[in-house]
């Protein structure tokens, strides 16, 4: 059994038995859904629907419908890869790092991180499929024979690294994710009244039974498991970064990249899960889970990366002045008070100023201040993508090529869309799986339930 | 017919049911399984199951990995097709190494963590389509079962055997 220290907080608060924590996490998955799902539901779908008619017709004509110019060649599409990638960083921290470091207020939101992460790393892996032109040769970026005789990939190159980074990233997270759902999903089928949904759920649970032996691997599976995914958070947002800093365009060619990059993901990455729990544990009703302390701990890792990251946007300006290389200061000084300010002024105001306001304890543990700042850092570390790849593009070495970026419609319609599709994926996970991870909340009951910790004293 | 089916004892609390399963340990019967909604920490010492290798068998997919990715690398870049980018070729490995790393940690993760997630699969024999064998549907939500094989345990009959599972605190003694 787990062992705690008295002082430490309640972890699930109320009177709960084995059995209520079941009832509460199979509510959702076996009752019905209400106005506002559908409501939320529709609306995601149409988005969703929007989102693909503009893929389909970037697809069927070419990139030429963005807004892209020989200038700025890179723009909204890999600024919303980078803030899906960043996005889909939380998820494997709170189950991997929190798990190595025996954090266990990580089982109350691991699940849901966990799907955000999936979702949010299979929408960003849709922009550099389309960003490529002709999606049908995507499978040219794995190094497989051909018949152009001895022709491979670029072993060489940060974009291939980021194909083989995002992918292991991908289905090691989808397994690790799933390694853990199957116990659940094994409780959803034997509690099932009606045939079809036991039938889905006794294929879902893949014949879980809950032997000694299978709960002995599953620990030991989710303990490597940990240990491999816990570099690959970290690497897999360094690879992304020296897509940008292996270059040498003035304000990509930075070292500071890949820890400034693995930072602002987590930073991202934690708003989202902020974002989607404070309004799922309403919804739900998950609050006896979900805590204010639960809230609060996370707003403790966004204040802190938060200022990793404002340090690293200092130490940037800093490092660009003390270069001595014009090109170098001039793309910080256009950054910050050239045609984009309103960008950079925005990027500056969401992701250091706002996140400071955690520092005082009455807004990490207000409710409604944590979910308006987690808006605030969502939009926020999207201009810091922007601001970092249009910026630095906008105005390159010969004046005559200085231009803007203009988004077209189709621009704006597949990042609108991808968030409506990310929304249609979490919206339908939240109805049809275990949202919490019960047996992991069943294990640490007797040592973090508000119920036994009381009865103790 | 009797002699294949299985004695359970239904347990409300795994502290219960671990003390139980110490009763029945001493008094020299065996426990043949346990099924619980979640891992109950020490019952594996308990009731003599042996920790798991499955930790071994990922560090030898990551092994495997390793290698091919080196093999592959070597092979990709400097045999097949070296790459003379601005007048400097890529003759040798160690040379290159340096652009190799992400590959090479990448995929050594990607070998080991699907190599160790398929062993799991196919040894703890959970797969798509595969029955479930836990002989409560409780015992997934918030009971606890211990499973003895009589059979197995001949030295007792099987009213004893009944008598003893009682006596640890079960809530109720089935036989499936």
């Amino acid at each position: 059994m787990h062992k705690e220290s008295e002082i430490r907080y309640p972890l699930i608060l109320g009177n709960k038995t084995y059995h209520q924590i079941t009832e509460d996490v199979c509510a959702p998955v076996e009752g019905r859904a209400n106005k506002l799902w559908y409501m939320a539901f529709t609306v995601a779908v149409i988005t969703a629907i929007w989102g693909l008619g503009c893929i389909t017709y970037t697809i069927g004509r070419g990139i030429g419908v963005w807004g892209l110019n020989t200038t700025i060649d890179w723009a909204w599409d890999i600024t919303n890869f980078v803030w899906w990638v960043g996005i889909g960083h939380a998820g494997t921290l709170i189950s991997a790092v929190l798990l190595l470091f025996r954090q266990k207020w990580r089982m109350a939101i691991n699940r849901s991180a966990e799907a955000m992460t999936i979702f949010a790393v299979m929408m960003a892996a849709l922009f550099p499929g389309i960003h490529m032109g002709r999606i049908w040769m995507a499978y040219w970026v794995f190094p497989i024979p051909n018949q152009f005789g001895s022709l491979w990939v670029n072993f060489n190159s940060p974009l291939l690294w980021d194909v083989f980074a995002i992918s292991t990233y991908f289905s090691v997270s989808l397994v690790f994710w799933y390694i853990g759902l199957i116990p659940d999903f094994a409780t959803i089928r034997d509690r099932a009244t009606r045939r079809g949904p036991r039938a889905v759920y006794s294929i879902l649970s893949f014949g879980w039974s809950g032997k000694i032996k299978q709960w002995i691997r599953f620990e030991e599976v989710s303990l490597v498991l940990a240990g491999l995914a816990t570099p690959l958070v970290f690497s897999v947002h360094s690879i992304v970064s020296m897509d940008f800093a292996t270059s040498v365009i003035p304000g990509w060619h930075t070292t500071i990249f890949p820890p400034y990059f693995v930072a602002g993901a987590i930073f991202s990455g934690f708003a989202m899960v902020q974002t989607l729990l404070i309004t799922a544990r309403k919804v739900v009703s998950l609050e006896s889970y979900i805590t204010r302390k639960h809230i609060e701990y996370m707003n403790i890792v966004i204040v802190i990366t938060g200022s990793m990251v404002g340090v690293a946007y200092l130490t940037e300006l800093f490092i660009a002045y003390y270069s001595g290389v014009e090109f170098e200061q001039y793309a910080f000084l256009n950054r910050a008070t050239g045609p984009y300010w309103w960008a950079y002024a925005s990027m500056m105001t969401c992701n250091v100023v706002t996140p400071l306001l955690f520092f005082f304890e009455k807004v990490r543990k207000n409710i409604v201040a944590s979910f308006i700042i987690s808006i605030f850092v969502n939009i926020g570390m999207w201009f810091e993508r922007f601001v970092i790849i249009v910026t630095s593009l906008h105005r390159d070495y010969i004046p005559a090529n200085w231009t803007l970026f203009h988004p077209t419609f189709v621009d704006i319609g597949i990042f609108i869309g991808t968030i409506g599709i990310f929304f249609v994926l979490f919206l339908l996970y939240a109805r049809t799986f275990p949202v919490l991870a019960l047996n992991e909340l069943k294990s640490i009951l007797k040592s973090s339930g508000d119920n036994y910790k009381n009865k103790k004293h | 017919m009797s002699s294949s089916l299985k004695l359970y004892g239904l347990y409300d609390d795994d502290g219960i049911l671990s003390d139980g399963a110490r009763v029945l340990v001493g008094k020299g019967i065996k426990v043949n399984e346990v099924y619980s909604p979640f891992p109950i920490h020490g019952i594996e010492r308990i009731v003599g199951v042996k920790w798991t290798r499955i930790a071994i068998a990922a560090f030898l997919y990551g092994l495997t990995g390793a290698v091919l990715s080196v093999v592959g690398l070597w092979y990709f870049m400097i045999l097949d097709w070296p790459m003379d980018i601005g007048g400097k070729p890529n003759n040798y490995f160690v040379q290159n190494m340096a652009a190799f790393v992400p590959i090479l940690f990448e995929f050594t993760v990607l070998c080991a963590a699907h190599g160790m997630a398929l062993t799991y699969f196919i040894r703890n024999w959970t797969l798509p389509g595969v029955s479930a064998k836990n002989p409560h549907p409780r015992t997934t939500d918030d009971h606890f079962a211990i499973e003895i094989i009589p059979s197995d345990n001949s030295k007792f009959s099987k009213e004893d055997l009944e008598g003893i599972l009682k006596e640890t605190g079960t809530v109720e003694v089935f036989e499936k």
